[in-house]
Parts: C-alpha cells; sequence; structure tokens
C-alpha cells in the first residue's frame, strides 16, 4: 500500500484537470450557478458526457466483467481531487460513487444490468437518500413498495437528482426493507408519467444542490432486499462515499490555498504585497500545514478502501481511515475557504469572485455524509477512547 | 558490497555469535558494535557504520533488541546533531577521534549555539573567537546548553570576523568542555528543574585542531546541525507518545470523563493519526527519491500536538490536575518530554515550539520556501556584524 500517486494515478488526474481546464473554468462554473434560478440546475451535461464516457470515469469502480474500468478507489479518489479543485458541476460522486456502490454491494441481477449501463457512461444514477446522512445512523426508508410494484413516498436532500435516469430508493417492504430502482424519465421504458417529481431545493451549495424526489406509484425494479432494518447498501455506500469525499474535499482545499497564494503575492497595500506580512505568511503556512495532512489522511482512506473487497462490509483499518479522513479534511475545505475569502478582502466577499462556490461546497460536504463530530464519534472504538457513562 | 535486509541481518547474528551481550562488558560490547558497523549503518565504513541505506538501521536494532545500549536519551545531542555534522565537515582525524566514544556514551556532547542576545537570529551570535597562532581563544556567553553539565565535547559557533554581515564572520568549533575558563551554571526552568544551562566562556583556549570546517565557513556548517536537530525533535518516531500517555489517563479515569472533553480528545487523536500518515507519507517521497516540504512543517505539528494534549491532560485530572509532582531543583540526565507526571508534561511541552526553530520562524519558513511569498526585510543583511544596532 503507498500513500504516493502511481503513475496511471498521474495520468488520469493529467487527462480529468486537461478537459476540466478547457471546458470547466471558476467563470464558466460561476455563470452556470448565476443562471440557475432561470435555467435550471447547474449540471453541465456535455462535460459530464466528456468525462464519463470519453475519458471513461463513470466506470472506474465497476469490475471489467460488468462493462467497467475495474480501477479501485485509489483511481476515484483522484478523480474527486480534480472535480473538487475545479467544483465541478458533475453528478460524480451521486452516480459513479453513490449509486455505483450501492449497486456494488447489492449484487444480482438488476444491479448489473444497471452497472453496465453506468459504466457506459450513457446512463447516470442516483441514490435517493439526504446526502446529511450519516453512514453511522442511516435513516430508515421513507418510502414503500406497493404490492402493484410501485413504488411513493418522498425523501428530501438527495444530490444529484435532477441529472439521473435511474433513482435507487431504500423502501419498506411488508417484511423488511429493499433497494429499488425507478426510471426517471418518463420517457423511459416501463415509466409513467408524473410518477417521479424532481424538485431542486434553493441550496447552499450552488454547484451541487439538493432535491426533493417524490415518488407516486412509481414502477419500480427490486434490486435488493434484506430482512429486518438494516440497509446495507445504504450503509456501504454512504461510508465509502465519505471516504472518498474526503479527497473532493482535498481537492476544494487545494485550489482555496493556491488561489489565495497566489492572490496575497500580487495583492500590494502599504506599498507592499499583502504576502509579506507575517499575520498573513503565518496563517497560510498553517493551513499548508492542514492540506499536507488532508492529503495524507485522504489517499490512506483511498488506499484502504482500495484494498477492501468492492463489496461487502468495510473492515475496521478501512472504518478508521475513512472516519479519521472525514474528520479531518472536512474542517480543512471549510477552513481553508474561509481563509481564501477572508484573505481576498473585499472581492472575496463579491458574487464575482468563485470564492463562494468552494465557501458553499466545502460547507456543504462539511455536513454530507455524516459531520466530522459524528466520525470522531465512531472512533471513540476503534482508539480505545471510550464516552462519559 | 550492496546491502540488504538479509545480509545485515546475517552481520548482526554473526557479531551476536562472536560477542555474547551477557558474558561481554557493557562498553567492549558497545566498542565491538561500532567497530562492526552496526552503529549507524549508514555511517561509513570504519566509522561505525556499513555504507548501507539508512532504513537497514532498523533490521540491526531488531536483532540486537535487548542487548546493551548507549542510552540515547543521555547522548541525544550527539548522536542527533554532532555526529552528522562531524562527519560531514571533520576531518579524517576528527572523525577517527570523536565519533566512537561518541556514539558509545564514553563522552556526552552538547550544543553552544544560542545566546542571551542570538535566539531566533542565531546568525548575529557575539561569542567572539581570536586566532593566536595555533589556537583560537574564546570568549562570550551561551545558553539553553542541555547536557553542558555531562558534556565532555561541545559544538560550538563563534564570531571569528566581526568586519563582515553577519552570517559570514562565523566559524564552527569543537570546544573541550574541560578547558579552563569553561564555566557551566545550571538554568533552572519552569517546570522546576534544570535540564540547561547558561556556559561562560573566558579565555577558553582551542587547538585550531579542532575547529570544524573552513574559517569563516561556520553558518554553513551549522545549518547541518539545526536541520538534523529539527528532525530529531520532529520525527523521534517512539512507542511512548502524548498521545499514548494521555490516553493511558482517560481509559484508567473513567470518573473525569465528560463529553466536552471527549470530543476535544477524540479530535486530538484525530491530529495524532493526521501526523502519524503525513510521516509515512514523507518517509515514502524520500524512499522514492523524492524529498517533499512536508518535513518542515513536521515539528510544528508535533508541537502544537504535545501543548494541546498536555493540556487536556491537566485539565481532565481536575483536583489532581491542581497538583504537581516535584518542585525540586533537580538536573536530569535525559530529557523526556513524556515523562514524569501531567503537570511537568504540561509544562515541559511548551517548550516544544521554542526550542530548535521557534514556530514562528518555522512558519516564516514555510510561507518563504514552501509557498514562495516574500521573504522578511533583511536590513542587516550587507551591514558588517560590528556595526548592527543592538
Amino acid at each position: 500500500m503507498t500513500l504516493l500517486y502511481t503513475e496511471v494515478e498521474e495520468e488520469l488526474r493529467a487527462a480529468v484537470r486537461a478537459l476540466l481546464a478547457d471546458t470547466c473554468p471558476p467563470s464558466a462554473v460561476l455563470d452556470r450557478a448565476s443562471r440557475a434560478a432561470e435555467s435550471g440546475p447547474p449540471y453541465d451535461a456535455e462535460l459530464w458526457k466528456a468525462l464519463a464516457r470519453d475519458i471513461g470515469v463513470a466506470g472506474l469502480l465497476v469490475p471489467e466483467e460488468l462493462g467497467g474500468a475495474g480501477a479501485s478507489a485509489r483511481e476515484a479518489a483522484v478523480v474527486l481531487e480534480e472535480l473538487g479543485r475545479a467544483a465541478a458541476p458533475v453528478p460524480y460522486l451521486s452516480s459513479a460513487v453513490l449509486a455505483t456502490q450501492a449497486l456494488l454491494t447489492a449484487g444480482g441481477q438488476v444491479a448489473g444490468e444497471l452497472l453496465g449501463r453506468l459504466a457506459e457512461g450513457e446512463t447516470t444514477a442516483a441514490l435517493a437518500v439526504s446526502f446529511a446522512a450519516s453512514p453511522y445512523a442511516p435513516p430508515a426508508p421513507v418510502a414503500t413498495l406497493g404490492e402493484d410494484g410501485t413504488v411513493s413516498g418522498t425523501v428530501t436532500g438527495v444530490i444529484g437528482a435532477e441529472a439521473a435516469d435511474v433513482l435507487l430508493v431504500p423502501v419498506r417492504l411488508p417484511h423488511g426493507v429493499g433497494l429499488c430502482a425507478v426510471e426517471a424519465s418518463p420517457a423511459a421504458p416501463g415509466a409513467a408519467e408524473g410518477a417521479v417529481r424532481v424538485t431542486t431545493v434553493t441550496s447552499l451549495d450552488l454547484t451541487r444542490p439538493i432535491a426533493t424526489v417524490e415518488f407516486a406509484s412509481a414502477p419500480a425494479r427490486v434490486v435488493a432486499e434484506a430482512d429486518g432494518l438494516e440497509l446495507p447498501w445504504v450503509w456501504e455506500a454512504l461510508a465509502r462515499g465519505a471516504g472518498l469525499l474526503a479527497s473532493e474535499q482535498l481537492g476544494v482545499a487545494e485550489w482555496c490555498l493556491t488561489t489565495t497564494v497566489a492572490y496575497v503575492k500580487e495583492r500590494k497595500q502599504f506599498a507592499r504585497p499583502v504576502g509579506s506580512f507575517q499575520a498573513i505568511k503565518h496563517r497560510l503556512a498553517d493551513l499548508w500545514l492542514e492540506v499536507v495532512g488532508a492529503r495524507a489522511a485522504a489517499r490512506n482512506a483511498a488506499a484502504r478502501l482500495a484494498e477492501a473487497p468492492a463489496a461487502g462490509p468495510l473492515g475496521d483499518e478501512a472504518a478508521v481511515a475513512v472516519a479519521v479522513a472525514q474528520a479531518h479534511c472536512g474542517p480543512v475545505a471549510v477552513h481553508a475557504a474561509e481563509e481564501c475569502v477572508q484573505l481576498h478582502g473585499g472581492i472575496g466577499m463579491t458574487w464575482e469572485h468563485p470564492a463562494h462556490l468552494y465557501l458553499k461546497r466545502a460547507k456543504a460536504d462539511q455536513i454530507a455524509l455524516g459531520t466530522p463530530g459524528d466520525h470522531r464519534e465512531a472512533l471513540a472504538g476503534p482508539a480505545d477512547l471510550p464516552a462519559p457513562v | 558490497m550492496t546491502w540488504d535486509e538479509a545480509s545485515v541481518a546475517e552481520r548482526a547474528r554473526a557479531f551476536l555469535a562472536e560477542h555474547d551481550p551477557a558474558a561481554t562488558d557493557r562498553l567492549e560490547f558497545l566498542r565491538a558494535r561500532f567497530d562492526a558497523g552496526l552503529a549507524w549503518v549508514h555511517f561509513p565504513e570504519g566509522l561505525g557504520g556499513l555504507g548501507a541505506p539508512r532504513e537497514l538501521q532498523a533490521v540491526v536494532d531488531r536483532e540486537l533488541r535487548g542487548t546493551p545500549d548507549n542510552r540515547p536519551g543521555r547522548i541525544g545531542i550527539g548522536l542527533g546533531m554532532a555526529a552528522p555534522t562531524i562527519l560531514a565537515f571533520g576531518t579524517e582525524e576528527q572523525k577517527k577521534r570523536f565519533l566512537r566514544p561518541l556514539w558509545t556514551g564514553e563522552e556526552v556532547w552538547c550544543q553552544l549555539f544560542s545566546e542571551p542576545g542570538a535566539g531566533s537570529d542565531l546568525a548575529t551570535l557575539a561569542t567572539r573567537a581570536v586566532r593566536e597562532g595555533d589556537e583560537w581563544v574564546i570568549d562570550g556567553q551561551k545558553v539553553w546548553t542541555s547536557s553542558a553539565h555531562t558534556a565532555r565535547w561541545a559544538i560550538l559557533v563563534a564570531r571569528t570576523d566581526p568586519d563582515v554581515p553577519k552570517h559570514r564572520g562565523l566559524t564552527y568549533f569543537i570546544c573541550d568542555m574541560h578547558a579552563p575558563g569553561v564555566e557551566v551554571r545550571p538554568l533552572r526552568q519552569i517546570t522546576g528543574e534544570a535540564e540547561f544551562n547558561e556556559v561562560f566562556l573566558t579565555g577558553v583556549r582551542l587547538p585550531d585542531s579542532l575547529r570544524l570546517g573552513e574559517v569563516g565557513d561556520g553558518w554553513r556548517v551549522a545549518q547541518t546541525t539545526l536541520m538534523n536537530e529539527r528532525v530529531a525533535i520532529g520525527g523521534t518516531p517512539s512507542r511512548r507518545t502524548m498521545m499514548s500517555v494521555v490516553a493511558e489517563t482517560w481509559r484508567s479515569r473513567p470518573e473525569l470523563r465528560t463529553h466536552d472533553l471527549h470530543q476535544r480528545l477524540l479530535k486530538l487523536w484525530v491530529d495524532a493519526e493526521v501526523m502519524r500518515l503525513t510521516a509515512v507519507r514523507l518517509r515514502e517521497q524520500l524512499a522514492a527519491g523524492h524529498p517533499g516540504p512536508e518535513g518542515s512543517g513536521m515539528k510544528l505539528a508535533f508541537a502544537r500536538l504535545n501543548q494541546e494534549l498536555s493540556g487536556l491532560e491537566v485539565e481532565l485530572l481536575r483536583e489532581d490536575g491542581l497538583a504537581y509532582d516535584d518542585w525540586t531543583f533537580r538536573r536530569p540526565e535525559t530529557v523526556d518530554f513524556v515523562g514524569r507526571e501531567a503537570g511537568y508534561r504540561y509544562l515541559r511541552a511548551k517548550g516544544n515550539s521554542i526550542e530548535g526553530g521557534t514556530s514562528e520562524i518555522l512558519r516564516n519558513i514555510i510561507a518563504e520556501r514552501v509557498l514562495g511569498l516574500p521573504a522578511e526585510p533583511r536590513a542587516d543583511k550587507d551591514v558588517a556584524w560590528k556595526d548592527l544596532p543592538r
């Protein structure tokens, strides 16, 4: 196991970075976010196609026998670093990580068929679970599978639903729980007009809004079912997603640090670059150290997840690596974005500067998939630091 | 020859077969270990090493576990700072004379660098060295000298030319701590003990053969020492860490636990784990031949973590935290950041962000050398040392 980047990972990074530099500069993302009120969710369908299909990032976690690249969490983490660095409005985390991981854990014929479609990059999916759900206390299903094989119920706080062709929704069953696949587009075979309604919520994160998804007797296929109340597909998706989210947070923090360092070298007050003042230098040195730690923690989480079996429960080492990475990287991304706004002075407070896109992404990411406090509490057992009785 | 894990382990086992630690005098055993090249394998042959990669030392330490050691806590300055400097800049005679008794612990070393007027700005130091024939006459005052009271030798930086800018007029010496004119006075610290000393140098005569490096090249020589010091303070892997000590207290005193302290302790546990992972990544980069700048931050992170953990422990202990184990004016032979009791650890940790480069200076270094931010103004850069305001 290594915490460094392999050559293959660096090549993948270079391909993703080059595409994002061409098609997704901060100014374009800002435009898209600003127009969302009139033209709908900010997702960039063309960019997503280029990423998912041409570079093939959609199928990284999908095994080769199902049509994927058979890569691992390490490669997915590198893609997330770059997407975080660009605050790119694409449904990668929601489709290629969360939904894909739920299907990998579920297994079976329906999951296999869906994973094949996702890996091709022609179909996009979303996991209809709140982005604020913690992997340590997964929410009980709020939707029900009726006897007629349709799903009804309302799920809030979902990311990537507007861009999804297929929604994976946890459901209550008479004797337990299940995971259902619902075709979101009314034009899809087997779909029904008006059965799925996705409403974008006015969201803190402009580049990855949340949505409310309403299912009204929506025709569904059962992907997996289990007795009892445990939802292993959801739990695994949230836990592994949390581990990979750390890499997105690293990318966000890196952009904020790099952009801020460049700015304080240029910006002059009192006839000096403001970056020559120790008050600024020391803050940025501390932030750099936090980002160095974030890289080590995020790489460790990705490497441990890559070693874990693709389906089935995470081992202790991987679970600790995920919790450590989230407990550290979430606050680091927020701190980096806050420093970015502060050290840009007045310009950092304006809509026209992209710093706020990163602040909003970082703050939303901090809440997503378990708060830093949730992840710290999960470490009490492995660290043998028991809670007060 | 090229050494690998197997051949080094083989050599260590062959050494043990010839030198039964149970039947050999401790010092004889250590001298023989040095002569066998098993003291520090990355040193050259004949100087206690094998010219092997540094990481193979772990193989030797594993094979020789349980045999008499050189009590590294007592001779840390010799091992961590004097030895690499002597190796890099010493003459063949100096290496032959000093390295063996340094490593075996027969001769303790100390460091005569800081002065009352030269702390972070070490290059402005005022201790004078004046040449008289084949000798140098030293006059001045040094401070923060740990082990000076047990030391046989010291590494010393002194000013040999006051007429040039501060960095250029320095020369590096080995100082005989038994020479007439060397006076060591304990310097009592906030912990109550005197781990450090003040050293007064009055007309101390050192032969030119104790000069290390060229006249006027002392600053460059000192850089080697100081870089090794930061590695020694920030990067020492140790089983007993502040985290493990505080965690032990937490486990053994369930009645003291609160939810607030629990969250704070878990955060520090995460910080410690992130620091460990950063060090692992740094070592991987070094092994791959791409040393990263991460090393500059390790001591900074280490100091903060030690201070926060030791502070939390005292708070956790409540009434026991109001007590202190011993204010006696003691003179310990070793430095142990995690020794004694919580109050001592809390007070001693305050030194971690001062010794070996303050955290403020380290932040400057990161900001300037890693992030490329503008350097601090250097009003004294081109001014002769004697003309500097003081």
